[in-house]
C-alpha cells in the first residue's frame, strides 16, 4: 500500500513531537530528582539520617534473614488469600438469602461484617493472638497461624461485601432467566450469578489483594518471625534502622506484579465497557 | 380432550394494586394462544405466574392434570416442563452459546456433557445458528440472541412454552426472522402461549387470540373474527388505538 507525500510528512512531525516529549519528560525528572538529593543532603541531619536508614554495610548483612521472613509473609499472604476467598464467597451466599427462615443467618452475618469491618485489624490480631491461645483449649500453635486467622476474620468481612455488591450488581432478569430454566437457587448463584458477580468485582479483589499484602506484615506484632520481625532483630543488634528499609522495599516489590496487573486489567474492563460489550 | 393448561380464577395483586382479577384460561396441546392487551394489562404477570415464578393470590394453575399451584409441588420441576422467553434476550453473558442452550438439560435433567451437547448443536442447527456454538452472546445481533434464547428455552423440550413479547427490544429488520422461528416451532406443533404487540403476527400465527384488560379476559376468539368482528366495546377501542 502506498501512501501519500502528505500523510508521510504528517506521520513524520507526529513522531518527531513525541521523540520531544519522551526527552522533556527524562530532563524534568533528572532535575527534580537532583534537586531533591541536593536538598535532602543541605539538611543539619542528613548525615545521621543517611548512615542510620541507608547503610549499604548494614543492609547487605541484614539481607539473608529479612529474605527469610518475607518469605514466612508469602506463605501466610497466599493460605489466607485462599481461604478469605472461600469464606467471603459462602458469606455473600448467606447474605443474599431471602425469607423469614433464614433472618437469624442474615443477622449474624451482618453482625459479622459490621463488627470486624470496624475493628482496626491490629486490635483483632492482639485479640485472636492472645486471647484465643489464652483460653487453653487449644494446644500450642505458632504465631503465624493466630495472624492468619486474624487476617482472615478480618478481611473476609471486607471481601464478602465486595461479592456482595457484585451478585447484586447481576441484572435481576438473570436470576429469573436462571429460575425460569429450573435451576434450583443454589444452582443459580453457583453457575449463573456468582460467575458474573466475579468478573464485575475483579478490580476490588485485586486492590483488596493488595492492601492484604502489607497488612501481613502486621502479624510479627504476635510475635511471628516475619520480615518486619526479623528487621527489627538486626536492628536491635547493630542500632541501624536499614533492615526496616530493606523489609519495606521487599514488601514493595513482591506488590508491583500484583499493582501492574490490577492497573491493567481495570483498563481493559473498562475499555470493553466503553466498546459497548457485556462483561 | 382435557386442555394442557388450565388457568382458574387467577388472581395476582402487587402491594394492593389488583392486576389480575379471576383470570380464566384453557390452552388445548398444539394450540398457540396470543395474549394481547395495553401495556401494564398483566400479560407479562399472568405469564409468569404459569411459570411459578410469581405466586398467584387465588386460583388454580393445572398443567397436564396437576395442579402446580399446591405449595407442595416442586416448583423448579414444574419450571423445567415450561420454556420461558423473555422481551429481553437475558442470555448469560459468561457462557457460550452452546453452553447457554445446554444448561438446564446438564444440571436440571442431569443429561450426560456430550449428551446435552450433541442436543444442543442439534437445536442450534434448526435455527440456523450453529456456526455461532462457541461465541459469546455479546458477538451476536439481537435477533440472533433471541433465536438462541429460543433454543435455550426448547432444550429440555418443555410441554409448554411462554414467549413474553421476545420481539419488542428488536430492531425492527430483526423482527422477521424470530417471528419465522415461532412459526415453524407452531408448525412442529409446539404448545404456545404469547404475549405481543404484532398484531399481524397475532392473526398469522394464533390458534386463539386472547384480550386482557381490566385484570380479566374481556373478549377471546379465532384470530380473524378477533381482527375484524371485536364484539365488546373495549376490544374496539383497543383495536382502534392500535390502528393509529
Ligand atoms: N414485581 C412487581 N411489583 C410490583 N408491581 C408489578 C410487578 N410486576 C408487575 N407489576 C405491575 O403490574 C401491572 C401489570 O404489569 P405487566 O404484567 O408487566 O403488564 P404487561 O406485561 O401487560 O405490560 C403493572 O401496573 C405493573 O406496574
Ligand atoms: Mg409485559
Amino acid at each position: 500500500m502506498t501512501v501519500s507525500a502528505l500523510e508521510l510528512e504528517r506521520r513524520r512531525y507526529r513522531a518527531g513531537r513525541a521523540r520531544r516529549s519522551v526527552w522533556v519528560g527524562i530532563a524534568s525528572t533528572l532535575v527534580f530528582a537532583a534537586l531533591v538529593v541536593v536538598g535532602l543532603s543541605l539538611t543539619p541531619g542528613w548525615p545521621v539520617v543517611r548512615s542510620t536508614f541507608f547503610d549499604l554495610g548494614e543492609a547487605r548483612e541484614a539481607f539473608p534473614r529479612v529474605l527469610q521472613g518475607i518469605w514466612l509473609n508469602i506463605r501466610v499472604l497466599l493460605t489466607s488469600a485462599v481461604v478469605i476467598l472461600l469464606f467471603s464467597v459462602i458469606v455473600s451466599a448467606l447474605r443474599t438469602l431471602r425469607g423469614a427462615v433464614f433472618l437469624p443467618v442474615r443477622l449474624l452475618m451482618t453482625g459479622y461484617t459490621d463488627l470486624f469491618r470496624g475493628m482496626p485489624l491490629i486490635i483483632v490480631l492482639y485479640l485472636v493472638g492472645f486471647g484465643i491461645p489464652a483460653l487453653g483449649f487449644f494446644p500450642r500453635l505458632p504465631a503465624e497461624f493466630w495472624g492468619t486467622l486474624a487476617l482472615v476474620v478480618t478481611y473476609t468481612a471486607y471481601v464478602s461485601e465486595v461479592f456482595r455488591a457484585g451478585l447484586e450488581a447481576v441484572h435481576p432478569s438473570q436470576r429469573l432467566a436462571a429460575r425460569a430454566l429450573g435451576l434450583s437457587y443454589g444452582q443459580t448463584l453457583r453457575l449463573v450469578l456468582l460467575p458474573q458477580a466475579l468478573r464485575k468485582v475483579t478490580p476490588a479483589l485485586m486492590n483488596d489483594f493488595v492492601s492484604l499484602q502489607k497488612d501481613v506484615g502486621l502479624i510479627s506484632v504476635l510475635g511471628a518471625v516475619d520480615a518486619v520481625r526479623s528487621a527489627q532483630i538486626e536492628t536491635s543488634l547493630s542500632f541501624n534502622f536499614t533492615p526496616y528499609l530493606l523489609a519495606g522495599l521487599m514488601f514493595v516489590v513482591l506488590a508491583i506484579p500484583m499493582i501492574r496487573l490490577t492497573d491493567w486489567y481495570s483498563a481493559r474492563l473498562q475499555r470493553r465497557e466503553q466498546m459497548g460489550s457485556i462483561v | 380432550m382435557s386442555p394442557l393448561l388450565r388457568l382458574e380464577g387467577i388472581r395476582k395483586s402487587f402491594a394492593g394494586q389488583e392486576v389480575l382479577r379471576g383470570v380464566d384460561l384453557d390452552v388445548a396441546e398444539h394450540e398457540v394462544v396470543v395474549l394481547v392487551g395495553a401495556s401494564g394489562s398483566g400479560k407479562s404477570t399472568l405469564l409468569r405466574c404459569i411459570n411459578l415464578l410469581e405466586q398467584i393470590d387465588d386460583g388454580r394453575i393445572v398443567l397436564a392434570g396437576d395442579d402446580i399451584s399446591d405449595p407442595r409441588v416442586d416448583a423448579d420441576r414444574v419450571r423445567s416442563r415450561i420454556g420461558v422467553v423473555f422481551q429481553h434476550y437475558n442470555l448469560f453473558p459468561h457462557l457460550r452459546v452452546i453452553d447457554n442452550v445446554t444448561l438446564a438439560a446438564r444440571h436440571v435433567h442431569k443429561m450426560g456433557k456430550t449428551d446435552a451437547a450433541g442436543r444442543g448443536l442439534r437445536l442450534l442447527t434448526r435455527i440456523g445458528l450453529a456456526d455461532k456454538a462457541r461465541e459469546y452472546p455479546d458477538r451476536l445481533s439481537g435477533g440472533q440472541q433471541q433465536r438462541v434464547a429460543i433454543a435455550r428455552a426448547l432444550a429440555t423440550d418443555p410441554a409448554l412454552l411462554l414467549l413474553d413479547e421476545i420481539t419488542s427490544a428488536l430492531d425492527p429488520e430483526l423482527v422477521g426472522e424470530v417471528l419465522d422461528l415461532v412459526r415453524s416451532l407452531k408448525e412442529q406443533g409446539a404448545t404456545i402461549v404469547m404475549a405481543t404487540h404484532e398484531m399481524a403476527f397475532a392473526r398469522d400465527v394464533a390458534d386463539r387470540v386472547v384480550f386482557l384488560d381490566g385484570g380479566v379476559i374481556v373478549e377471546q376468539g379465532a384470530p380473524d373474527e378477533f381482527f375484524d368482528h371485536p364484539r365488546e366495546e373495549r376490544t374496539r377501542r383497543f383495536l382502534a388505538r392500535l390502528a393509529h
